[in-house]
């Protein structure tokens, strides 16, 4: 009833175009945007603001990053946790070398190192795809696991083998380090990901998205149009990067403050897999769903004995978390293998005839 | 430099052939081990084409299975048919709930369910048998202990009674499979299913038959894999990322080819022990967590199918 677009009528062609044609979505969106700047700093408690909403943005940029890459280009990808590996080391390095420095801008900088990377292990996807490149991206992600132990350089040759986050600072806010601000630090953390979730819905609308989604759909009729699949393909791998960098350099700086190279693992890989995928590949909205069912639900499921008052041994509640979240990626895919954005378009799309769908 | 990778390394083998050949040894039975748990993913992958992230689960699930039950008191040789019984209720169950409901989905989408039941298996082996790693019923189950020494060329080379059998019943396995594929009814199926779907359906064979098979021959091959390996390290949840070291395995010897899958196992265990005695210490220990991935990646580059593999892939 208050969910449809009676009345709006569009007149140019740039309205008919727009990212949200409908005056309510636009609404929606706002008042999305009020309640992350306003409502979650001023009246979240310090759990939910540092523990819940600020790795929720830093992995749904992440995944941002790799929906990029599989769901828009097709290419399948398993090695996003050594990419984020890649900004948060360079990252280490650039506030080692410029501690004056904004951190903002060194964060974003981390990226391209990411992204330099990334392309160069994107070159075998020119020959092979599917599985085969999985692999690829596999020897990526073990090889550079590696480096980050073994080359004691990254880490300033200190003794523990791990990353601290230096204590630097953006705009007059120290925001990393033991006496950082958590508002602070969430705030840098929205505004990143909200502006580069904005650059990421461009990118895909243009020319170069277009690219990536006809090569994804059938890579030797993209070719015979004129899509250059090195350019397509390596662009994506760079720019897919350069989100998992910036993602990774955020990771320690304004969520960890530390970091070993094991959170950088495979694991962490699969783990965004599976948000891009129960989100929605090749869906923007689909990747702040997914993040925030595979990060929010089992905090709420860690929660859950307590409140409800049962005592269940925490390794017990563990174990049953796994199992659960096993049990809900079979039960998605079995639903609608299109994820959980798909499910919110059929959502919208009831909405907009409710309560009349057959008038 | 040049010194130390191109001569050095060669020096040290033929100073001291004794120590070669132990390495190579340990490179063979390391080997054979890759091999069999890539020959789990191989049987799953020809009969339906779907990428089974969860073998590497299931290996330990069938290791952590026997050993439990023989820790309940039951002895080793029930356990063990207990343990086939067990695989096979988690071969119905995969094709009743997750398979068959997703028919004629895309690729990626099958080796999700895969990871999803992969992550189910760990929550629910580990509810069930506990976290820590376990022994293995090695001596129970009769294989083997105890360690023969030979001296060739005036040194020492040791084998352990276990590692011949762990290749005697890959070799066994082996042997067995492809009997089983090339000479029975089922297996002369199984290959159909491979080859076409529809064109299997449309000559009566029974898709959901076919696959409850093929879960449960993988589960006994997860189960050798699980006893062998769990009896030369323990049985615990790290064994599931050694599963990952099939995919290079694949690489190597073709996605379709049980041959292959043994071959390819062998390479990559050989190559591996080598590059790390021999060339490790140039880069720093702990080079074996990669090495095999850059091996899969040369041959990428220059035998896309892999060695025995059909010639299916689609370049560009």
């Amino acid at each position: 009833m208050l969910y449809r677009e009676t009345g709006q009528f569009k007149t140019t062609y740039t309205s008919d175009s727009q990212v949200f044609p409908i005056l309510q979505d636009k609404i929606g969106l706002i008042a999305m945007l009020l309640i992350a700047f306003l409502v979650v700093p001023v009246f979240g408690s310090e759990f939910f603001v540092k523990t819940v909403m600020t790795p929720f943005l830093i992995f749904t940029l992440a995944t941002i990053g790799l929906n990029i890459l599989v769901g828009y280009t097709g290419q399948l990808s398993l090695g996003t946790g050594a990419f984020m590996g890649v900004g948060a080391y360079s990252c280490y390095k650039l506030a080692t070398y410029f501690p004056e420095t904004n951190l903002v801008l060194l964060i974003l900088l981390s990226g391209f190192f990411s992204a330099g990377i990334g392309v160069i292990f994107g070159l075998p996807s020119l020959r092979i795809k599917g599985f085969y490149l999985a692999v690829a991206t596999l020897a990526a992600q073990f090889f550079l696991e590696w480096c980050f132990i073994r080359i004691k350089w990254l880490y300033n040759d200190n003794t523990s083998g791990a990353i601290n986050s230096l204590p630097r600072e953006a705009f007059g806010y120290q925001i990393s380090g033991g006496a950082a601000d958590y508002i602070a630090q969430y705030i840098v953390v929205l505004c990143i990901v909200v502006m580069m979730t904005w650059v990421a819905s461009n990118l895909i609308r243009g020319r170069i998205g277009r690219s990536w989604m006809m090569i994804r759909d059938m890579d030797i009729a993209a070719e015979l149009m004129g899509v250059r699949p090195l350019y397509a393909k390596l662009s994506a791998f760079a720019v897919s990067s350069f989100y998992a960098g910036v993602a990774g350099a955020m990771m320690v700086f304004l969520y960890y403050g530390s970091a070993e190279p094991e959170i950088f693992d495979i694991n962490h890989s699969f783990l965004f897999l599976f948000m891009a995928i129960i989100g929605g590949l090749g869906s923007l909205i689909g990747c702040y769903m997914g993040a925030a069912f595979i990060w929010i639900m089992p905090i709420i499921l860690r929660e859950l004995p307590e409140i409800i008052g049962l005592d269940i041994n925490p390794a017990t509640v563990e174990h049953i978390i796994f199992m659960m979240i096993g049990g809900l990626i079979i039960f998605f895919l079995i639903v609608e293998p299109h994820g959980l954005a798909r499910l919110w378009q059929i959502a919208k799309e009831k909405l907009r005839t409710w309560p009349f769908p057959y008038t | 430099m040049l010194y130390n990778i191109f001569v050095d390394p060669f020096a040290q083998m033929l100073g001291a052939p004794d120590f070669l050949m132990q390495v190579l040894w340990e490179g063979f039975v390391a080997g054979t081990l890759y091999g069999l748990i890539a020959l789990g993913f191989v049987l799953i992958f020809k009969a339906s084409g779907v990428f089974n992230f969860a073998q590497g689960i299931m290996v330990v699930f069938s290791a952590l299975t026997l050993v439990g039950l023989y820790q309940a008191g039951v002895p080793a040789w029930a356990a063990l048919v207990l343990t086939i019984g067990a695989m096979f209720v988690l071969a119905w169950l995969v094709e009743r709930i997750v398979l068959r409901n997703l028919v004629n989905q895309e690729e990626i989408i099958l080796f999700m369910a895969t990871i999803g039941l992969n992550y189910f298996l760990i929550g629910f082996g580990e509810y069930v048998f506990g976290g820590e790693p376990k022994k293995m019923i090695a001596s129970e189950l009769g294989l083997p202990t105890g360690s023969t020494t030979f001296e060739p060329f005036g040194g020492v080379l040791i084998i352990e009674h276990l590692d011949v059998a762990a290749v005697v019943v890959a070799v066994a396995l082996v042997t067995g499979l492809a009997i089983f594929f090339n000479k029975t009814r089922i297996g002369r199926a199984l290959r159909a299913v491979a080859d076409d779907h529809q064109a299997a359906m449309s000559v009566g064979i029974s898709l959901n038959q076919i696959w409850v098979i093929v879960w449960f021959a993988a589960g006994i091959v997860a189960l050798a894999t699980g006893i062998m390996w769990g009896a030369k390290s323990d049985v615990s949840f790290a064994l599931q990322i050694v599963a990952l070291k099939a995919l290079p395995v694949l690489i190597i010897g073709g996605f379709t080819s049980i041959p292959g899958a043994i071959l390819g196992g062998l390479i990559i265990g050989f190559g591996e022990k080598l590059f790390e005695i021999y060339w490790g210490g140039l880069l720093g220990s702990g080079v074996e967590g990669w090495f095999a991935y850059v091996i899969a990646l040369i041959f990428l580059l220059f035998r896309p199918q892999g060695l025995f593999g059909e010639k299916i892939i689609e370049r560009i």
